[in-house]
């Protein structure tokens, strides 16, 4: 699986992209292998605020429904409604034009690095 | 305890198959991914283990006695070498399963829902111990192929003895498959033209290997589940269950009220019949945003009288599609309560998919 080192991770598989003070999150490669096809994102409105550990949304496939989890507060600046169209870009590009939502976060969060989260990955198999 | 494997686990493991427990046995849900392998089965050909089938044999003099008892459908007019779905019920209408019947020269096969296997044994036997009928689980002995999709017949002929265009739908015969014994029917559970193929355990590897050569391609349960309700066919479990009547389900074309021989359940379909169903399964589609699934709520006129039996986005029409008991004059626009979010849907007529007749 596709760990880029660049990146943070949660062990609820998202992963986050820390600009200055804009956070982005997708879910990770992992689990949209695991999820397979995915038909469905529900989405969270611009504006949005969350704490941490909040759900924003969810990821469906043909087969499962998956929630997703913020690791960091703040509030939500942008979400990926070309998904709303075309959901397999989670499929096809995880960590690219997958991605899912942009936040302004606020405060520390427990991420996880590129290696601790390949060991959670391999400790799960 | 271990799940069951099937002659075609090292198959599945070699095509890197994602596996799953189902009914106690380990199979394949998916391959490459299920809107591909819908993809593949709606336009070319698809191909499916379903060796975790139950096979229940029904043999002697009153094996025929013993069927039209347990079975909704009258076995009396299946000529040898034809199939008919059924259902299997309790007095009360509840559906104890829903089965395919094979009568061949001198016996029937009935094929069963892996999950109801030792619930339809024990059923089987108990309500026929005054009848001289050996009723035999030959599961184990049995590995089922499911060859399905528009190049089923042209992909299997060269393997096969006999004429395949001269079996209709819901016919049977035996002959040999890249030379081994099989048995061949015209039926299936994906609203395409297809065969399940029986064969010796032993044999099936081989000829799974033959026919993905010929260029079939490997299908999961995932698939099969998308294929099925595109198709507007029951799952047991979903569609189907013990508090739920084959009239209920919209399968009364499998249910013979005027068969001759009283069969367990008949009174109370009957008396159903006549007094009018409580519920009825109806096909829709969302109109908003979402994925209905199983155990969602259905509002009707703003209150909430139904639930959703199956869901997904259909792979072929790319849109959100269902089942859902209603009550039985419901027509036109529901709600379905998805994840605490109500979301506008309309019935539809069912099957949501039909195969264009060659």
């Amino acid at each position: 699986m596709n760990v880029p080192q660049d990146l943070k991770y949660t062990r609820t598989h998202e992963w986050v992209r820390i600009e200055g003070d804009i956070a982005t999150i997708g879910i990770t490669d992992h689990a949209q292998d695991e999820l397979g096809d995915v038909v469905f994102v529900d989405l969270p409105e611009v504006g949005t605020s969350l704490s941490p550990g909040d759900s924003f949304g969810s990821v469906e496939s043909v087969k499962a429904v998956s929630d997703l989890y913020s690791p960091l507060g703040g509030e939500i600046t942008e979400v990926n409604s070309s998904l709303e169209e075309s959901p397999e870009k989670i499929n096809e590009d995880p960590y690219g034009e997958g991605w899912i939502i942009r936040l302004r976060y606020s405060g520390e969060a427990e991420l996880l690095s590129p290696e601790d989260y390949q060991r959670l990955l391999e400790e799960e198999q | 305890m271990s799940l069951k494997r099937t002659p075609l686990h090292g198959e599945h493991e070699r095509l890197g198959a994602r596996l799953v427990e189902f009914a106690g046995w380990e199979m394949p849900v998916q391959y490459e991914g299920i809107k591909a392998e819908h993809q593949a089965v709606r336009t070319r050909a698809g191909l499916f283990d379903v060796s975790h089938m139950g096979e229940v044999a029904f043999r002697g003099p009153d094996a025929e006695r013993a069927l039209q008892r347990l079975l909704t459908r009258d076995v009396s007019r299946l000529e040898v070498g034809q199939a008919g779905y059924s259902a299997v019920c309790y007095e009360s209408g509840g559906t104890v399963d829903d089965v395919i019947v094979y009568r061949r020269e001198g016996d029937f096969l009935v094929v069963v829902n892996a999950a109801n296997r030792e619930k339809d044994l024990a059923h089987f036997r108990g309500n026929t111990s005054d009848l001289d009928v050996e009723i035999s689980d030959e599961t184990e002995d049995w590995a089922l192929l499911a060859l399905q999709g528009p190049e089923a017949e042209s992909i299997l002929q060269p393997l096969c003895g006999g004429d395949l265009s001269t079996i209709g739908r819901y016919r049977f015969f035996e002959t040999a498959v890249d030379g081994r014994p099989a048995v061949i029917a015209r039926t299936g559970y994906t609203g395409e033209d297809g065969f399940e193929i029986f064969l010796r355990p032993g044999d099936a590897a081989g000829i799974w290997r033959t026919l993905i050569e010929a260029g079939t391609t490997p299908a999961g349960l995932g698939a099969r589940d998308t294929l099925r309700l595109e198709a507007g066919m029951c799952l047991y479990g979903n569609e189907l269950d013990e508090e739920t009547t084959p009239l209920e389900a919209g399968i009364s074309f499998a249910v013979h009220l005027d068969k001759p021989e009283e069969f367990i359940g008949q009174r109370a379909l009957r008396q159903e019949k006549e007094e009018g169903l409580k519920k009825k399964l109806v096909g829709f589609e969302l109109e908003g945003r979402g994925v209905a699934r199983h155990g969602h709520p259905v509002r009707v006129g703003g209150e909430e009288r139904g639930v959703v039996t199956s869901g997904t986005v259909s792979p072929t029409f790319g849109r959100p599609i269902g089942l859902a008991y209603v009550p039985p004059q419901t027509e036109g626009e529901i709600e379905v309560v998805i994840r605490g979010r109500t979301v506008p849907a309309r019935i539809v007529p069912l099957p949501f998919y039909r195969r264009k007749q060659s």
